[in-house]
């Protein structure tokens, strides 16, 4: 009896063992029957012709057969697919083994993770703040290769180069990108109602009082801030953009490296004009109630009421494109649609607010140098593109095929980012010591919204940056 | 692969693991063959040898580590100065959640008692009991994080005029009032977490006071009744003085709880509107903001604010004894 037990518990374990093992056989085969692309063609992609990976450019890191590289994102599932699929080509040029870890909980785990000599060997950083942090209080950040700086000098605008690098070293090339600088809007209602998208920010307030009075059941903005523990964020991008158009990117700069107080009488005004949309009970909060209820309307709810004419223009990045829901044609024609937020003064360049993650190393062997390189190349950016199929990818790398990209708004926010008068300059509170940029800032925008003043917001703010 | 590699680490470390059990019991079973007046000790000392060095590592070595810190400044790692502490005190970022964390340690052992005791005298020797008592007992089940998503929901508010989606305000919207933003009332918002916190509690002081309640003699009940003693007198006179321990313990244990909340504010308002709390803060600064340094003196308040209940309680314990 006790043998036959035995035997059942024996049988059933391998077997559950065998399903273990054949599943993971599965996650590690899995990548490489995928392979994306490589049969579309490229349309004038210089030295890779026919869209396959030119392998001589890694062979100078010498021979990586059998070699692994560890790649930690918090970027989990569903989004990750992409990525994975992105690095075949390079898997298969070099016999690297590049190993995918996501966590939603990346950004408090990646310093504990580097200080407790754990770290992976590269990771998906989003904010130039944490890269300065993980540089600083860790050292253990390495230098990026030459051949990775060649590709960044190539490919990006000279500020993305600044923002990958801490101390004036350069350690993380950029890699993906967003655009900030849209304000979402209903083209069929738009048309409808004979409106026209606003070029100058007058354009923008004359649209808005227009709007405030042709429709007495909507309004013309909604907005929202919450957003769980990071409430308040919508609102610093708010801030941000404006104070790039009202003192320029010069005086935003100064701001965001607190060589001008955070309360500067600039930084006031800027607020202010916010304020003049936001805390208007006129213009806000359509289809949510009073001026208040932004504060706790999450950024994705936010811009809903577009659909149901509630409300017609919502400050939102590109990614907000995800949130509509299924059946919404997202296009210039269609249901919604985003138009840049318009300048001051267009006559003086055209202000792009956006943010981005870069890939910065924790080991200097030669097979993660050549993952670094292949990640900052225009044959990556399209390979990514290619692989993205739903869309929601954009970078800021100059080689990238507009057509390559899926979804109109992605290609939008390429072209957005590849403009010859676009000014483009980084989220400021992912470049602000994180206490402020991921504390106080968001803490003093949802205060100031529920109905503090912007001057005590602001001061509030500027006391709290570290000495 | 992966899955393999970590199996065989997991086999390693229970080898290891069943090596050093062998190791301790083998060494302990030497001692005890000498046979020496002092080999009795010895074997005990070699007993609890490892749980001595994993406290020491695992508790002790950290806490001093942390206190260090926490005089480091924001980082941590600079020089010797109080400046973190000075911070907690006067910045109104810090000194809010401190204030607010005061607020949660006074009510909720409080109300969490009355509501739990309350309720345990009302049902005891009801027809209904065990229902009741399952009811009010559920709440303990719900982890902390599903408990306040529920009541965020009780609370959800949508513009007068639109449908409401939360209970409270649907039943103010129905009887014809205002819908009322209830996260956002600044001081009450607090208090309306708290509500939380107690739904969740009261099972567990309803549950340790209803045995304590049923522990008491019927004898002296008896006794109390013919002396003529009934309703309040018998409950103030009888049941409580009796309770006294189970209630010292529930008090304590519900106030250590309170002191550590972080998964409701983190969860209905992410502390914001004035609503934070030490542990939040705690967490934020070592792991959001990595300002270790301010983050170790929030530990640190934390922990002198929950010695002396724990003396307290110790103290009780040792009372009853």
């Amino acid at each position: 009896m006790a043998r036959r037990v035995l035997k059942s518990i024996a049988v059933a374990s391998s077997l559950s063992l065998a399903v273990l093992l054949s599943a993971c056989a599965d996650v590690g085969t899995g990548g490489d029957t995928a392979s994306p692309g490589s049969t579309a063609a490229t349309t004038g992609g210089g030295d890779q012709a026919g869209g396959t990976l030119d392998c001589e450019a890694y062979k100078k890191f010498g021979d990586l057969e059998g070699t692994t590289v560890t790649v930690y994102t918090s970027i989990i599932a569903p989004e990750d697919q992409p990525h994975i699929d992105s690095w075949v080509p390079f898997e298969e040029c070099t016999g690297v083994d590049v190993e995918y870890e996501g966590s939603k909980e990346f950004e408090a785990q990646l310093l504990v993770r580097v200080k407790g000599g754990n770290a992976p060997d590269i990771a998906y950083v989003p904010q130039p703040g944490l890269l300065a942090t993980l540089v600083r209080e860790t050292g253990k950040v390495v230098e990026a290769p030459a051949e990775t700086s060649a590709n960044v000098d190539e490919f990006f605008d000279p500020a993305w180069k600044g923002y990958g690098s801490v101390d004036g070293k350069f350690y993380a090339a950029p890699l993906g990108a967003n655009v900030k600088s849209y304000v979402w809007y209903s083209p069929k209602t738009f048309t409808e109602k004979g409106y026209e998208v606003p070029e100058t920010w007058d354009d923008l307030m004359t649209l808005t009082e227009k709007i405030a009075a042709d429709n007495p059941d909507a309004k013309p903005w909604c907005a929202g801030f919450g957003s769980g523990d990071a409430t308040g964020w919508p609102g610093t991008d708010w801030l941000e953009d404006v104070l790039m158009r009202t003192a320029g990117p010069d005086v935003y700069d100064q701001w965001v490296a607190h060589e001008i107080p955070f309360n500067d009488a600039k930084v006031v005004e800027a607020l202010d004009t916010a304020g003049k949309i936001l805390k208007d009970p006129k213009y806000v909060n359509g289809g949510f109630g009073d001026v208040n209820s932004i504060a706790t309307t999450t950024f994705q709810d936010g811009g809903q009421p577009i659909l149901q004419g509630k409300c017609f223009m919502h400050r939102q990045a590109s990614f907000y494109a995800a949130n509509w829901p299924e059946g919404t044609k997202v296009a210039e024609d269609g249901d919604a649609w985003a138009f840049y937020l318009p300048a001051v003064d267009p006559e003086a360049g055209k202000p792009v607010l956006g943010g981005g993650e870069f890939v910065a190393a924790f080991a200097d062997r030669p097979e993660v140098k050549a993952f670094q390189t292949y990640l900052s190349s225009a044959d990556w950016a399209n390979e990514k593109a290619k692989a993205t199929p739903n869309g929601g990818w954009v970078s800021a790398n100059k080689g990238l095929e507009i057509d390559n990209l899926a979804s109109p708004i992605d290609r939008l926010s390429a072209e957005t980012l590849q403009d010859e008068k676009a000014v483009f300059r980084f989220d400021g509170s992912d470049m602000m010591p994180s206490v402020v940029g991921a504390g106080t800032f968001w803490k003093g925008m949802t205060d100031w919204i529920t109905g503090q003043s912007t001057q005590e917001s602001l001061d509030f703010i500027e006391r709290s940056w570290p000495q | 692969m992966k899955i393999m590699d970590k199996f065989g680490d997991m086999l390693m470390a229970i080898v290891v693991f069943a090596l050093v059990v062998v190791l301790i019991v083998a060494l302990a079973w030497l001692v005890g063959q000498i046979r020496t007046r002092a080999s009795g000790k010895v074997q005990g000392f070699i007993y609890i040898l490892p749980v001595l060095i994993m406290l020491l590592g695992g508790l002790v070595y950290p806490a001093i580590l942390t206190i260090r810190q926490a005089f480091g400044g924001p980082t941590g790692d600079e020089g010797f100065g109080v400046e973190n502490f000075v911070a907690v005190f006067t910045r109104p970022e810090l000194l809010r959640p401190l204030i607010n964390t005061a607020i949660w340690v006074v009510c909720v052992p409080v109300f969490a008692t009355i509501v739990g005791l309350a309720y345990a005298v009302l049902v005891d020797r009801s027809r209904f009991e065990a229902f009741a008592k399952a009811l009010i007992f559920l709440p303990m089940a719900i982890s902390m994080v599903g408990a306040s998503i529920i009541w965020k929901f009780m609370y959800d508010f949508r513009a007068a005029g639109e449908t409401q989606v939360g209970l409270f305000n649907a039943i103010l919207t129905g009887i014809g009032f205002q819908p009322v933003d209830f996260m956002q009332i600044r001081w009450w918002n607090t208090f309306f977490l708290i509500v939380v916190m107690v739904w969740i509690q009261a099972g567990f002081a309803m549950t340790v006071l209803s045995a304590a309640i049923k522990g008491i003699p019927d004898e002296i009940i008896e006794a109390a009744k013919i002396d003529g003693t009934t309703g309040w007198k018998l409950f103030r006179f009888i049941t409580l003085p009796s309770i006294r321990g189970s209630l010292v313990v529930v008090l304590t244990t519900v106030g250590i709880a309170t002191l550590k909340v972080f998964d409701v504010v983190r969860t209905m308002t992410g502390g914001q509107f004035d609503t934070s709390v030490l542990a939040l803060e705690f967490y934020n600064y070592s792991f959001r903001y990595s300002q270790y340094g301010t983050g170790a003196a929030l530990a640190v308040v934390l922990f002198i604010l929950v010695l002396p209940i724990v003396i307290y309680n110790v103290v009780q314990m040792r009372k009853d004894a």
